[in-house]
């Protein structure tokens, strides 16, 4: 039996913060305990902004950069709002991490990988391709599929030119509506699918992104030969309280707060509200 | 453990000397119907209730609740209740779902809000003596209990019979003034009081046994029964508020008048609510009515049976009350499936 309370948050303090795009915020903290968060590549946190609330964000730095934890937060309720208001020096509580990780230290080591992400749904997975990149020798080819509405929400854009300009790693990306600026490619996620080359076999699929988007993404793995095996997918929920009680992070009779938010896609195939 | 036997006077003066003691909560009338809440005296005891509007979990998860305060530094710190208490006159069919959430509440990440209240708590139990309109507990084999409470109170003709179940309930046996030793005749009267019951508390049948339900519901996902109830559905949640079993909470921050310390609270939240699977940003997960009405059957009878290895519907009834377009009734919807 233990005594712990397991909704007390213990403090952190925001270092930096850098507005992205008109809705997403970057931010950066550490504990104040000093010690490391100790999370995995697609993780998860609940925040709590004092007198506001708490909500569930996910986790975007990788493990391997040691001493601070990196999100990037949408603006879309009070929490997140309170959070956009906030100010380098100031706390905000912290619990977590929790739910399950992108599989880096098991089944992706050794393989060719492919990540098909959509507007935030980068952003627990930069934390798996720079946790990727930090520990290049252990895996194959990168690609990287990002999707977003506009030019205006490209999340990490400094970053994903970095990416393209690594070695072994490819970026392609894709805008539903385009603008002026914009001379790259223009269509939904699928329709970058078919401009890659892949081996199935040998191959660890990641998707993640809006609800929408996982069931055409995974016909169109399915056309690529990909097994249900070798596909993860990271799913969003009302995480509320992260530790299996509230019930709100439901899908069928899986805690996506405990048993997800990665799964193997083959695992919850059959499970009628994953997708 | 010992067991003794006590007319209503003895059975008054002992519970006014409890009341003495410690803090009491019991079930009295409440207009035409009855309700767990504060007992100042014996008389005000109904141990004859058929059933209460709410059921007991409120003593362990109250409908609203403190978790935590924060201060103006933004620093969080657990608030748990300390006060022990006697929970008196809680039927068997309840015992059971607060057994079963003491397990949802303990096991895997525990809940020290929860299991603070719990270990405060001394359960005295009571046998049914009037059958409510709805109850089926018979049938979900909720209708006695052998576990889960401290003593166990039965009414047998003009007596009871008062037995200790643990060290708990034999403390409050030390009190009781005057108790007589049962007699066989009084214990086989006892044994036919758990017979008739197990008859008696069945106002709906179920045509199956329950541990047929999880591999019942496992092939009637796309059962036409979910649309055809859930049509009727006002989504208004009280299916969820008065059940024994649901536990589902929401939690928010309310702030004191200084602006910057306040307090953490959870509250009740229920399933069949639009909101309940909907996330900042928009997207529902659960939009349709018969997803979520769907979705309490399924828990109740599957995945939180699954877990607990036993149905997590006790038969209580209160549901069937509760639901004014009257499509809660588990019984039915199971029948329907059969
Ligand atoms: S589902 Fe209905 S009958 Fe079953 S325990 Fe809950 S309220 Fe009682
Ligand atoms: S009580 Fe009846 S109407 Fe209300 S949510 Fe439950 S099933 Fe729907
Ligand atoms: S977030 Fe509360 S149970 Fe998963």
């Amino acid at each position: 039996m233990s005594n712990q309370d397991i909704y007390v948050p213990q403090p952190a303090t925001l270092l930096k913060k850098q507005p992205m795009t008109e809705y997403e915020t970057f931010y950066e903290f550490k504990l104040d305990s000093g010690c490391e968060l100790g999370h995995g590549p697609g993780q998860f946190l609940e925040i709590s902004v004092p007198g506001i609330g708490e909500a569930p964000i996910s986790i975007s730095s990788s493990p391997t950069q040691a001493g601070i934890f990196q999100m990037v937060v949408r603006r879309v309720g009070n929490v997140t709002t309170a959070l956009s208001k906030l100010g380098p020096g100031d706390k905000v509580g912290v619990r977590g991490p929790f739910g399950t990780k992108f599989p880096v230290d098991e089944v992706m080591k050794g393989k060719d990988i492919l990540l098909v992400c959509g507007g935030i749904g980068l952003v627990p997975v930069r934390s798996a391709i720079n946790y990727i990149l930090d520990n290049r020798r252990d895996y194959g080819r990168l690609t990287i599929l990002y999707g977003v509405k506009t030019p205006a929400d490209r999340l990490f854009a400094e970053e994903l030119a970095q990416w393209k300009a690594t070695p072994e790693v490819t970026v392609l990306e894709t805008v539903d509506r385009g603008d002026e600026a914009w001379d790259g490619h223009v269509g939904v996620i699928t329709t970058l699918l078919p401009l890659v080359q892949i081996n199935p076999a040998q191959t660890i699929a990641v998707i993640c992104g809006p609800p929408v988007m996982y069931r055409f993404v995974l016909k169109e793995l399915a056309k690529m030969a990909m097994e249900d095996e070798s596909i993860f997918v990271s799913l969003e929920r009302r995480m509320k309280c992260g530790v299996g009680k509230c019930g709100h992070c439901q899908m069928n009779d899986l805690y996506v707060c405990q048993k997800g938010p990665v799964f193997k896609y083959s695992e919850i195939k059959e499970v009628m509200e994953a997708i | 453990m010992s067991i003794k036997k006590l007319d209503q006077a003895a059975l008054d003066t002992w519970v006014n000397k409890l009341i003495a003691n410690q803090s009491v909560y019991g079930v009295q009338a409440k207009g035409e119907r009855f309700a767990f809440g504060p007992l100042s005296k014996a008389e005000d005891l109904r141990l004859d209730y058929d059933v209460t509007i709410l059921p007991p979990k409120k003593y362990f998860q109250p409908q609203r609740e403190d978790l935590l305060e924060f201060n103006a530094k933004g620093e969080y710190t657990s608030v748990t209740e300390t006060e022990p208490f006697i929970l008196f006159g809680v039927h068997p069919y309840d015992v059971v779902a607060i057994a079963q959430m003491d397990t949802i509440f303990s096991a895997d990440n525990y809940d020290v809000h929860y299991m603070t209240r719990r270990h405060n708590a001394t359960i005295v139990a009571c046998d049914v003596q009037n059958a409510s309109a709805n109850v089926f507990a018979g049938c979900m084999n909720t209708a006695t209990v052998t576990k889960g409470f401290d003593l166990l109170l039965t009414k047998i003709g003009e007596f009871y019979l008062a037995e200790a179940k643990t060290p708990k309930g034999e403390k409050l046996l030390t009190d009781l003034p005057g108790g007589l030793e049962p007699g066989n005749l009084d214990l086989a009267r006892r044994e036919q009081v758990w017979k008739d019951n197990t008859g008696l508390l069945r106002k709906h049948k179920l045509k199956c046994n329950p541990q047929e339900l999880p591999g019942l519901l496992e092939k009637s996902y796309y059962a036409p029964v979910w649309e055809a109830k859930a049509k009727l559905c006002f989504s208004c949640g009280s299916c969820n508020l008065v059940c024994p079993t649901c536990y589902c909470f929401d939690v928010q921050d309310d702030v004191n008048w200084d602006l910057q310390s306040g307090k953490r609270t959870r509250a009740w939240d229920g399933c069949l609510l639009k909101d309940f699977a909907a996330v900042a940003g928009g997207h529902n997960f659960r939009s349709s009515r018969t997803d979520r009405y769907r979705h309490r059957f399924y828990r109740k009878a599957k995945y939180v049976a699954e877990k607990l290895n036993q149905i997590a519907c006790v038969g209580c009834g209160r549901c069937i009350s509760a639901c004014v377009p009257k499509i809660a009734n588990p019984v039915e919807v199971f029948n329907e499936l059969l």
